[in-house]
């Protein structure tokens, strides 16, 4: 497959529009509230279209259809166990503090509860995290796009080799992204994710459409894929049996509680999209509004997955026919997937018993060559490309932000002038992006994405959760508890994870570095506890070392913490907008989707 | 309130809708074999150009109102 006109005239058309909205805000966009906080005055449905899809990132979709042809269905999990629950506590039990506060962020959330050293300890450690979740983005991006040899012919007319592909895939979506943020700040980022949500959704339905068509509906699927693959809770009884090699109670308590709530309830890069919510309701109703969306989506980034398993290819290589026959096609099924290839040449990479290695992150993409003609192949890139740009702007946005109110503002330059402050946001967001693309480079080395990111959470969001629940529903909870807790729970989690190997890993970046004196059946496994392991250490310490200190008054507690603080009256709303029965509603839906693939 | 951004999405959409369904109509019809013999281009574009419409259309309403 080739690109035509066609396909660079609809990614251009993209371009365009992404651009064109960084400059229609530019003239509103002349205070740091503005470009901050979007002037809190966003709808609510904005919000939670742009809650969810600054979530939506490269790891995300590239990651979730590799696990979908890994795992199988179960991948669900990760939106049904660890997505859904956690969105629907944000919106009811949550947001009332974060937008009720005086806050602007997150970390100043935990300056106003708690003190400044828990603050500093929480905007450095996210910092550094933006910017690291981004440069692994935009690696992601340009890797696969070198991969998939569709660009090579442009490529080749201009004179310029592959290697040519992957610093201009970098650069180019690193300066479009740099432009509209730069302009319009968060709203242009935010009314730029509504629209990077609606292309992903429309890039990906019609290709899941004809994936399942082409395999024969759910019951073909179901036929040829290996049967675990069609269930999502088969085998989840204990972790020998399990296909994550985890069980239920680890799925629930890792997945579902610690990593999920750590993640959508005080990871700045989503809260930031409800607080620029135009009132309080409308704020809590933004994580509601995201997990309906959110709850289907297994159905076009996991399903893919499946349907890659099922399907044939049009055209394979005769050359890796030929490397190939008889090894593993007649065993497994591989459906479409490509075998991995060392890079630069054409050699199969094998595992150590000879067998040939499957290349899941090119799952999605290459059904998108699979099944996608000119004109279609335009709009899913763009849909690709679309995903891969909200989940830098989500970053970008949430650092410049944190650096310039937590920490330039916090630290280093208290009292300056707003105008001082709105240029440093803009200087931020260029450093940001340089910064994004040298972890670019330097994330050349790391392969599985996702499991990279599942770390970098389980270090730095487990014992997180630990301190935001301790802070706004215990008022006893102080500041030096909260930060004991805070250091204690990272050291566990860098511990236990240095202490515990995956089956088959060598000690290093997978873990056992100070020896394994554990092992779990799989990476997955590992990351769990290690956040389940994080979350209980942060938890007790923040409890022992609160009950040791002095406590605030009550008096300076008021709209920070849960019993000292008026409920949000939601009577005067009609039923639907009413964030309590939303979330029963999406919480049964999800259940009754349990059910259905049980 | 700034922008509706339903009026940007709604005028990518059309744009790109329009372009499918053009190409769908008029362009070399020898390429659908791999999307199972469906016009792809064709069906897709007309559903995205239905969504472009009707979300215009709610920006419309919810101005005049």
């Amino acid at each position: 497959m080739t690109l035509t006109w066609l396909d660079w005239l609809l990614m251009f058309v993209y371009f365009g529009f992404v651009l064109g909205v960084g400059f229609a805000l530019k003239r509103k966009t002349t205070t740091s509230a503005a470009f901050f906080q979007a002037g809190r005055a966003i709808p609510a449905w904005v919000c939670g279209l742009a809650f969810i899809s600054a979530n939506l990132g490269a790891q995300e979709i590239i990651g979730m259809g590799a696990s979908g042809a890994k795992y199988g269905i179960s991948t669900s999990h990760f939106y049904w166990v660890g997505a859904i629950p956690a969105m629907v506590f944000l919106g009811v039990f949550m947001m009332p503090f974060y937008y009720g506060s005086r806050a602007r962020s997150v970390p100043e959330y935990l300056r106003l509860r708690f003190d400044e050293k828990t603050r500093a300890f929480n905007a450095i450690s996210f910092a550094l995290m933006t910017t690291f979740s981004s440069g692994i983005s935009m690696y992601a991006m340009a890797k696969l796009l070198q991969i998939l040899h569709i660009f090579d012919r442009a490529f080749a007319s201009l004179g310029l080799g592959p290697d040519y592909i992957f610093h201009v895939c970098i650069i180019s979506s690193a300066l479009v992204v740099l432009v509209y943020v730069l302009l319009g700040g968060l709203s242009s980022a935010i009314y730029n994710e509504v629209l990077q949500f609606f292309l992903i959704v429309s890039g990906f339905m019609p290709l899941v459409y004809l994936g399942i068509r082409d395999a024969g509906g759910w019951s073909g699927i179901s036929r040829t894929v290996p049967e675990p693959l069609t269930h999502l809770w088969q085998g989840f009884g204990s972790a020998a049996t399990s296909p994550m090699g985890v069980d239920a109670f680890g799925v629930a308590m890792g997945l579902g509680f610690v990593l999920s709530f750590g993640y959508w309830c005080t990871d700045f890069l989503v809260v930031q999209r409800a607080m620029a919510a135009d009132s309080m309701a409308a704020a809590r109703r933004t994580p509601l509004i995201a997990a309906f969306p959110k709850m289907l989506f297994p159905f076009l980034v996991v399903m893919p997955g499946l349907i890659a398993l099922s399907v044939r290819p049009i055209d394979t290589p005769p050359a890796m026919v030929a490397q190939v026959a008889g090894d593993m096609r007649a065993t497994v099924p591989v459906g479409v997937i490509p075998y991995k290839v060392r890079e630069g040449t054409s050699e199969i990479v094998r595992d150590e018993n000879g067998k040939p290695q499957l290349d899941y992150d090119l799952t999605v993409p290459t059904l998108l060559l699979r099944y996608f003609p000119t004109g279609m192949l335009g709009l899913g890139l763009t849909a690709l490309l679309a995903s891969f740009m909200s989940g830098m702007a989500g970053n970008v946005t949430a650092f410049n932000t944190v650096w310039t109110y937590d920490i330039y503002q916090a630290y280093l330059r208290p009292k300056a002038s707003d105008a001082h402050y709105l240029w440093m946001g803009r200087m931020a967001t260029v450093f940001g992006i340089a910064a994004s693309v040298l972890t670019a480079y330097v994330a050349a080395q790391f392969n599985n994405i996702m499991d990279v990111l599942q770390l970098v959470f389980a270090f730095v969001n487990a014992p997180l959760l630990g301190t935001f629940l301790l802070g706004m529903f215990w008022k006893r909870a102080t500041g030096h508890g909260a930060f004991a807790g805070l250091l204690t729970g990272t050291m566990a989690a860098a511990l236990h994870h240095g202490l515990t190997l995956p089956l088959g890993a060598a000690a290093g970046v997978k873990g056992g570095w100070l020896g394994a004196i554990h092992i779990y059946p799989s990476e997955m496994a590992q990351n769990f506890w290690t956040a389940i392991d994080a979350f209980t250490v942060c938890f007790v310490v923040t409890i022992a070392a609160s009950l040791m200190t002095k406590p605030r008054d009550d008096r300076e507690l008021v709209g920070l913490v849960y019993s000292l603080t008026e409920r949000p009256r939601d009577e005067q709303l009609p039923w639907y907008s009413r964030p309590a029965i939303l979330g029963v509603i999406v919480l049964a839906a999800t259940a009754l989707l349990n059910l259905l693939f049980i | 309130m700034g922008l509706d951004v339903r009026v940007p999405v709604g005028v990518m959409f059309a744009t790109m809708g329009v372009l499918l369904v053009t190409y769908g109509l008029f362009g070399d019809q020898s390429i659908y074999g791999r999307s199972l013999g469906i016009n792809i281009n064709l069906v897709w574009g007309l559903v995205i150009l239905t969504f472009a419409v009707t979300i215009l259309g709610l920006a419309k309403l919810s101005r005049r109102g």
